[in-house]
Parts: structure tokens; sequence; C-alpha cells
């Protein structure tokens, strides 16, 4: 099982803060984004986003990076805080 | 009422050692480990409430073997043709406190910098409000200035923080801007 998280404008847009399923493991953070997006065409629109950061176990990393059973994965737009 | 700043329980605030032990290589170790920057006091703080500058930069001039301290605060701006009516900010709880450690972290081994204190809030805010706290000491001025200032840049870009604006036109989320990314970039070797 992982944790998917989404914040800011993404959480918004999905109407979701946060979610979990069952992973086909080993799989990268792509992976998990190429399982969220069959979910609907609201997903699959909204995960398009080039700009999209993403966190694994709440660092930084990109899609390329692997994901385990047990890790926390989250999307959001650009931060804009200070 | 002024909203007063107290340092909570499972903070990362490190004090200064103190101790009442007189063998001189204890006190010398000790010496070294108060001016070594490797043990910088960082404090960081993600909350709704207020935070008073004069307990923050009181903490800060406290610092042993410092002799300047730097200090910015960013409040939210007047827009009086949109009749803000609130910020609001959001954040991730547990990556942001990290993701300000690291930096902070990052800019003491860079910089030198004996104490460095964050704090940013979240939640409802109107114009002119506080937003972040960011102050650093150090043993010159130089490096206190560019250390704050690296610490705001990668705060702006890394930290995961997100706002949005609550005026006469509506609700929008903040959009980033590329000039903060190149603000940013610069400190890249």
């Amino acid at each position: 099982m992982i944790k998917i998280l989404f914040f800011g404008a993404l959480r918004e847009r999905l109407q979701c803060a946060n979610l979990s399923f069952e992973l086909n493991s080993p799989c990268t953070v792509a992976d998990v984004m190429a399982q969220l997006r069959q979910r609907s065409p609201l997903f699959a629109d909204a995960l398009l986003d080039a700009n999209l950061l993403y966190a694994l176990n709440q660092q930084l990393c990109d899609v390329q990076t692997q994901v385990q059973s047990g890790d926390e994965v989250a999307f959001f737009p650009p931060v804009t805080g200070g | 009422m002024t909203a007063v700043f107290l340092p909570q329980q499972g903070s990362t605030t490190i004090e200064p050692a103190t101790t009442a032990d007189s063998n001189p290589e204890h006190l010398a170790a000790a010496a070294d480990k108060v001016a070594n920057h490797h043990n910088s006091a960082i404090y960081i703080k993600v909350q709704m409430q207020d935070f008073s500058q004069q307990v923050l930069y009181q903490q800060l001039a406290a610092t042993p073997y410092c002799g300047a301290v730097v200090t910015f605060t960013g409040l939210v701006r007047d827009h009086p043709e949109l009749q803000l009516q609130a910020l609001e900010l959001e954040h991730y709880p547990g990556m942001t406190e990290k993701a300000l450690q690291q930096i902070a972290t990052e800019a003491a081994q860079r910089f030198e910098l004996k104490a460095i204190s964050i704090i940013h809030r979240v939640g409802l805010l109107t114009e002119r409000e506080q937003i972040v706290f960011v102050g650093v000491a150090s043993a010159h001025r130089s490096s206190a200035f560019a250390g704050a200032e690296f610490i705001m840049d990668y705060l702006k870009t890394r930290a995961p923080i997100w706002k949005k604006q609550h005026d006469s036109q509506g609700s929008a989320w903040v959009e980033a801007k590329a000039s903060d990314t190149v603000q940013q970039q610069r400190w890249q070797p």
C-alpha cells in the first residue's frame, strides 16, 4: 500500500487531499502517476501538468524515483510561500 | 493584544551548553562545539499564530561568537484596488519543516552561520500581517546578509507552502514566479 497526497490548487481541482492504493512493485513515481490518471478524466488531465512537483517520503524527487510499499508520495504545484 | 512568541516543546531549538564543569579541557571542547558551524542553533517553526520579532532577535543576538544579526520579515502586501479579504496559506505538515531544516543546515555550513531561526505562518492572514521571519547570526555581516538571502531564495522555491488569495474579484491560487527561480539559481555553483 502507498499513500498519495495532493496539495494546493491540485488538491482543490481533484477534490481529494489523500488516497491510498496497492502498488504493483517495483515501480516509479511515473508509474504511480500513470495509475492515478486512469482513475478519471479529471485525474488524467490534472496530472498531465508539466509544472507539477513530486515528493517521495517528504523529499522532492523526480518521476524516475523508485517507490516501494509503505512509501508516501505527494504531488503539488510549484510552491509560493514566503 | 500583542502575540508573544514562546518556543514550544518538541521544537528544534538547541541551547548553548552551560556547565559547572571547570576542567579546562572540557571547557575548551565546549567552546569549540559552540564555535563550530556544524553545531549551529537552528530553530524552525510552522505555526498559525503571530510571532514577536523582538523575542526572535534577542535569541539570535545572544548567540556566542556573533557580531552580526540579519533578519527578514515578509508581510502580506496590501492591494487597495483588490480589497484583499484574506491570504490563505497551506503547507505539507512534516515536509515543510524538513525542507526548512535542510535549507537552514545548508546555509549554516555554506555561510558559517551560528544561529538560524525560520518561522512561517499558515492559515488565514490579512493585509500587513507578518507571514515569515528569517533571522541569522554570524561572526560578520557579509555572511549574515548572504545567508539570510540564501535562505529566503530557497524557501520561496523549495519549501512546500502555497498561497491562495481571496479578494473582491474572487479566490485564486497565487502563481509561482519565474523570477523567484532565477533568484534561487544564482546560488548554485
